[in-house]
């Protein structure tokens, strides 16, 4: 078992290597890369199931254990980076790409390594440098095609991001480290979260982990980053990357013990905020990567939004609620990424097939990649939490979390309730518009460009992995009572409470799951009734018509593509409802005289943290600078006296101790 | 209990295009004319039945599925609803987010069976039905959350339950409050004046007539009934909301079919008594609705 | 008599969620109105046997007459010499004070229990209701436009301050409820007598344009 999780660890990282070594012949160069990259995730897989349904946590060396917590984000890792390794051979294969693919190859296999060391890390040191072989792994990912300026901009936004996180966990970690003694995670286990290094210790992680979640308002380097980055590096950093920040901040507040209710309600409220936000910007956009990237905030959100339930249950020792909110923070982690990795996969096979990302310029395409559209629109459903998928089931036990949290007497925990069930249903129908924007735009209606009308069809390498990640978020969502033992698991290893006090929330909450299979159940066999009845009445009805015919929409006699409403129109009456938070900017046409020329309606949709807080921030300090600089009159003398003089500081600090 | 349980499922399928007869009729009183026949709606049905399709050649398997989804859908949704205080026939812990994902789940598939068109007046249809319909969704949640707390029941079986009548007597304001809002959410999600004109076939006015405008034949049939079964669903929730205080199965059933009688005379009374609000003005609407219950739900903190 | 009581507050409040969501100023009169008649019968709803029942008689009668009556006929008045008929969007939208006024309304009836006042056998929606149609009131002077609206904010938040007097009916003498009775009215009569000018000045009552004045 323990050689599993070095394997886990170690074939990722050695895939790279392969595709390099192997130069020369570079199809069997990629796909030995490729199975490399999946026999890690396999062993993966196995160490988290032998985790999560059996129970003892694996050691393998020291600094490297895997618990529950641990094996249900490596089950999610070994998912998508498989996927993404298989979608990789023919989105960007090695013999037509050439030395960028290998490039690729080799810091998607280390970035996968890195995720994997730190899920399985029990000491600190361990976790920082898998945290920091994966932050510049992926770097290093999305500057892929820095021949572009703007993802240059992107890659540096998100390594100046990441590193600020990075920091803040190094304070994290000392902090911890000096109280505790030692940096083992055994050792910071009870540490007291209430005084002055609970809420430190909170503060740093809420920012360094929030920083890599992509939590609101840290959140800005994330749709940058992700738009830029290859459509199946994406789909990692979206899928899995983002969710170590999660993993973190479990761990750590795992950690102490007593955590006080102010942290679960500060995480209630930013997770609520970047929900229903995070959905708002994405329904704004119509880039169709920079529009999942957004949902990725809103769905962290939703994750921390259990989170923040699951810790309020343990400041009140509730084990109801803390099962039901981790139990949906920790599902929706795995679900999030199954259908994450789905819809950016199928946004990859768009620009793929169709030359282009932009919405606008899309549409039609169901007929002419009809399998990148069905799984598509799986994915969709998904992420917009319709039964009878996976991303309503994680979202239903939240709801649990939050119902339970109502039931009980006394006022405050009607309030988290009142606040959390309206925002989560907001999310939910909000997100559900935005995708049947992203869909009916897309792949429904008339093509608007020549790319969208010649578009083909994704090859099988690409279909594949898509395919395996639809069945399995059908699998969670018709099966939900499958899945409750394991996070249960999951849910003792984190709070360290007694498995017996979790059973019982545990089973009533597998009674609803049943029911829940059975009202799928029922959803399916009503579907097929209904889709046979119709069949059978269409088969003899009469058939005067003609059978395919123009569009009839009230008789408008010659309808065009370009009649159609654009992605932009239809989020419109939504996204000005966020004027307070969205501000749009708008190239209006001059449109004077009774012939006016050709003219376009421009809209864009600037990130409100980074292009109206930290941008303009950073330019005035650069103009402070600048000024500064003249100062000195740009003489080596002078910048030297300055480093004297600081240390000339420190040391007197430093005696004066 | 079995028996009632075929009744009941018997009574969704059956009654509820009777319901629009009804709507029908009331609006046609008050315009002073005779009106179409109350079951009119079935008759129409059938005839939509015996029709052909002609399908668009802009459309795709999309187009197909969509009446279909959302008629399983919301029939799916009918399943978890306890009629005339009876358990339902699926009943657990949090069934009412299924019921309400549910109805979600059959809007998407007709927004998108609308986009399939590639017309401009479907988008348009579309565009304005998932607006008007996730600002609905909180609203139609506090609402429940209202009866939650209230009986102290977490499924719609046990909230539509005997806990009902006894909860009005410690929290009558609050379920007012809450009924009214029920009420316009259920206005808003079935297309009903002052969200929607059902009546009309003007784009400026249109949501949900906008959306089906290419269907036809069978599947405009199952539209039409989905639409019924629709309102049927909400007209349960606030008939035994209001009228919940039948002792004996008898009673409950009889109380159950005159409240789902009065809730369509209510809907075609305010149709015919007011005018469709402006479009910016819905929003407005569905956030009172919202604030009116969360309203209730502080006054239950107690 | 706690059912009629209770509706009757509860009433109030849901008044004020409409005066925050109109948008057409004889509706929100209107609605001002029946507010000031459900007040005035307060009195008599929370009359215990302790009070003298013709003082209270005389209280209601003349917050009926004044409220109901007189006040919403000057401010029809008011508008017909203006001739105003509906409001614009105001400076937050609509939206936003029907959510904020349901923050505020939540606030009041989630802490108004903990703070420490006189009275305690009083009616539990009593401090909680003049608080909320306080803040309705403070909302509406604060996000309104046109001056009439604001009046009407300002009736909104005398009416909030009569709910509390009555916290308090059975310590103070009559002179005082009179006295806020009074103070209304000169209010409302000053207010009357500025709306006069401003609109004879710039034919409009739209209080952004009082800001011409400044060169």
């Amino acid at each position: 078992m323990s050689a599993l999780v070095l394997a886990a660890i170690a074939l990722p990282a050695a895939s790279g290597l392969a595709a390099a070594a192997l130069g020369g012949r570079p199809g069997a160069a990629h796909r030995a890369a490729c199975l490399l990259v999946c026999a890690g995730a396999a062993s993966g897989l196995g160490v988290a199931a032998s985790v999560l349904l059996g129970g003892a946590p694996i050691s393998a060396a020291p600094g490297l254990k895997v618990d529950g917590l641990s094996a249900l984000f490596l089950v999610a890792i070994a998912a998508v980076s498989a996927a993404g390794a298989v979608y990789g051979l023919g989105y960007h294969p090695q013999a037509s790409v050439g030395a960028r693919s290998v490039r690729v190859q080799l810091w998607y296999g280390l970035a996968v390594a890195g995720m994997a060391l730190l899920a399985a890390a029990s000491n600190a040191t361990v976790f920082l440098v898998g945290w920091e072989v994966m932050a510049l792994a992926n770097f290093l990912l999305v500057q892929t095609e820095h021949e572009r300026p703007e993802i240059r901009g992107a890659a540096f936004l998100y390594l100046a991001a990441t590193h600020v996180g990075t920091l803040a966990l190094f304070a994290l970690f000392a902090l911890l480290g000096q109280a505790a003694g030692s940096f083992d995670f055994a050792a910071m286990e009870g540490l007291r979260a209430d005084g002055p290094l609970g809420s430190r210790v909170f503060a740093l992680a809420l920012l360094g982990f929030g920083l890599k979640a992509g939590l609101m308002p840290l959140h800005f380097w994330l749709p940058p980053a992700h738009a830029a980055a290859p459509s199946h590096v994406s789909a990692l950093m979206s899928g899995v990357v983002v969710k170590t920040g999660i993993y973190g901040l479990l761990r750590v507040t795992g950690l102490l013990d007593a955590p006080p209710a102010a942290w679960g309600a500060a995480l209630l409220g930013l997770g609520g905020i970047s929900a229903v936000l995070g959905v708002a910007f994405a329904l704004a956009q119509h880039d169709l990567k920079r529009l999942l990237a957004y949902h990725t905030v809103e769905n962290v959100g939703i994750i921390v939004l259990g989170v923040g339930l699951a810790l309020l249950g343990r400041s009140r020792g509730d084990p109801a609620l803390v099962l039901l909110g981790f139990a949906g923070a920790g599902l929706h982690v795995v679900n999030h990424a199954l259908f994450k990795s789905l819809l950016f996969l199928g946004a990859g096979s768009i620009q793929h097939g169709a030359g282009t990302r932009e919405l606008d310029r899309l549409g039609g395409l169901a007929r002419r990649m009809p399998r990148t559209a069905l799984l598509f629109l799986l994915g969709a459903a998904a992420i917009s939490a319709l039964p009878p998928l996976n991303g309503f089931v994680s979202e239903w036990f939240v709801y649990l979390g939050f119902l339970a949290a109502m039931g009980r007497p006394g006022g405050d925990l009607l309030a988290y309730a009142a606040f959390g069930v309206p925002v989560l249903a907001l999310a939910g129908g909000l997100a559900a518009a935005c995708f049947a924007k992203v869909v009916g735009v897309a792949f429904l209606g008339s093509a608007r460009s020549a790319g969208a009308r010649d578009a083909h069809e994704a090859p099988r390498s690409m279909l594949v992995p898509m395919g395996f990640l639809a069945s399995a978020c059908l699998a969670i969502g018709l099966a939900p009572p499958a899945v409750l033992p394991p996070l249960a698991r999951a849910a003792a290893a984190w709070s360290r409470l007694d498995p017996a006090a979790l059973a019982g929330p545990a089973a009533r909450a597998g009674e609803g799951a049943w029911g829940v299979s059975l009202v799928a159940a029922a959803l399916a066999a009503a579907a097929g009734v209904l889709v046979a009845l119709r069949r059978r009445r269409l088969a003899t009805a009469p058939r005067a018509a003609p059978d395919r015919v123009p569009t009839w929409g009230c008789g408008f006699a010659a309808p065009t593509a370009r009649m159609q409403y654009t992605a932009s129109s239809f989020a419109d009456l939504l996204v000005s409802r966020f004027s307070w938070a969205i501000f749009r900017r708008e190239a209006a046409p001059r449109i004077d005289g009774p012939f006016p020329g050709p003219s376009e309606l421009r809209t864009e949709v600037p990130d409100t943290v980074l292009d109206l807080v930290l941008l303009p921030i950073a330019r005035a300090y650069g103009r402070l600078a600048t000024r500064a600089r003249l100062l000195f009159l740009q003489r080596v003398q002078f910048q030297m006296l300055l480093v004297l003089l600081t240390l000339v500081a420190m040391l007197v600090l430093a005696f004066a101790r | 209990m079995l028996p009632r349980t075929l009744l009941h499922l018997a009574e969704l399928l059956v009654v509820p295009p009777l319901l629009l007869g009804v709507v029908n009729r009331t609006k046609s009183v008050f315009a002073g004319r005779v009106g179409p026949p109350l079951l009119q709606p079935y008759f129409d049905l059938a005839k939509l039945l015996r029709k052909g399709a002609v399908y668009s050649r802009t459309t795709s398997w999309v187009f197909r599925a969509g009446p279909v989804v959302g008629l399983a859908a919301i029939l799916s949704a009918g399943l978890l609803l306890g009629m005339g205080g009876a358990p339902a026939a699926i009943s657990f812990t949090g069934d009412f987010v299924l019921f309400a994902y549910l109805l979600g789940l059959a809007r998407f598939a007709t927004a998108l069976a609308a986009l399939d068109t590639g017309s401009s007046f479907e988008g348009m249809g579309a565009a304005r039905e998932v607006t008007f319909a996730s600002l609905a969704e909180p609203a139609l949640f506090l609402c429940l959350l209202v009866f939650a707390r209230a009986t102290g029941a977490l499924s719609l079986g046990g909230m539509l339950g005997p806990a009902l009548p006894a909860a009005w007597a410690p929290a009558a304001a609050a379920l007012l409050l809450a009924a009214i809002g029920l009420f316009v959410i259920a206005l808003a999600e079935n297309g009903r004046i002052p969200v929607d004109d059902p009546g009309t076939h003007l784009e400026l006015t249109m949501i949900h007539e906008v959306m089906v405008l290419d269907h036809g034949g069978p599947d405009l049939a199952l539209i039409l009934y989905g639409a019924a079964l629709k309102l049927f669903l909400f007209g349960a929730l606030l008939s035994r909301l209001v009228l919940g205080f039948g002792e004996g199965a008898l009673a409950s059933e009889a109380l159950f079919l005159v409240g789902l009688l009065a809730f369509a005379i209510g809907v075609g009374v305010v149709e015919s008594a007011m005018a469709r609000l402006r479009m910016i003005r819905v929003p407005q609407l569905l956030v009172g609705a919202s604030v009116l219950s969360a309203f209730a739900l502080v006054l239950l903190l107690r | 008599m706690a059912l009629p009581a209770d509706l009757v507050f509860i009433l109030v409040v849901v008044l004020d969620f409409f005066l925050l969501a109109s948008s057409r100023l004889g509706a929100a009169i209107r609605a001002v109105a029946i507010q000031g008649a459900l007040l005035a019968a307060l009195p008599l709803l929370l009359a215990g046997e302790g009070h003298d029942l013709g003082h209270t008689i005389l209280l209601a009668v003349g917050a009926l007459a004044l409220k109901s009556l007189l006040i919403p006929w000057m401010m029809f008045r008011a508008i017909r010499e203006a001739s105003i008929r509906r409001e614009m969007e105001p400076i937050v939208g609509f939206v936003a004070s029907m959510v904020l006024g349901g923050i505020g309304v939540a606030l009041a009836f989630a802490f108004a229990s903990r703070l420490p006042l006189p009275g305690g056998d009083a009616h539990p929606f009593l401090v909680p209701t003049s608080l909320s149609t306080v803040w309705t009131g403070l909302l509406l002077v604060v996000t309104r436009k046109k001056a009439v609206n604001q009046v009407l904010g300002f009736l909104v938040l005398e009416n909030g301050v009569f709910v509390f007097g009555l916290l308090l009916s059975g310590f103070m003498p009559v002179m005082v409820e009179a006295g806020v009775l009074l103070d209304l009215f000169a209010a409302v009569f000053v207010m009357g007598i500025v709306m006069f000018h401003i609109n004879r000045e710039f034919s409009s009552l739209d209080t952004a344009r009082l800001s011409a004045l400044k060169d």
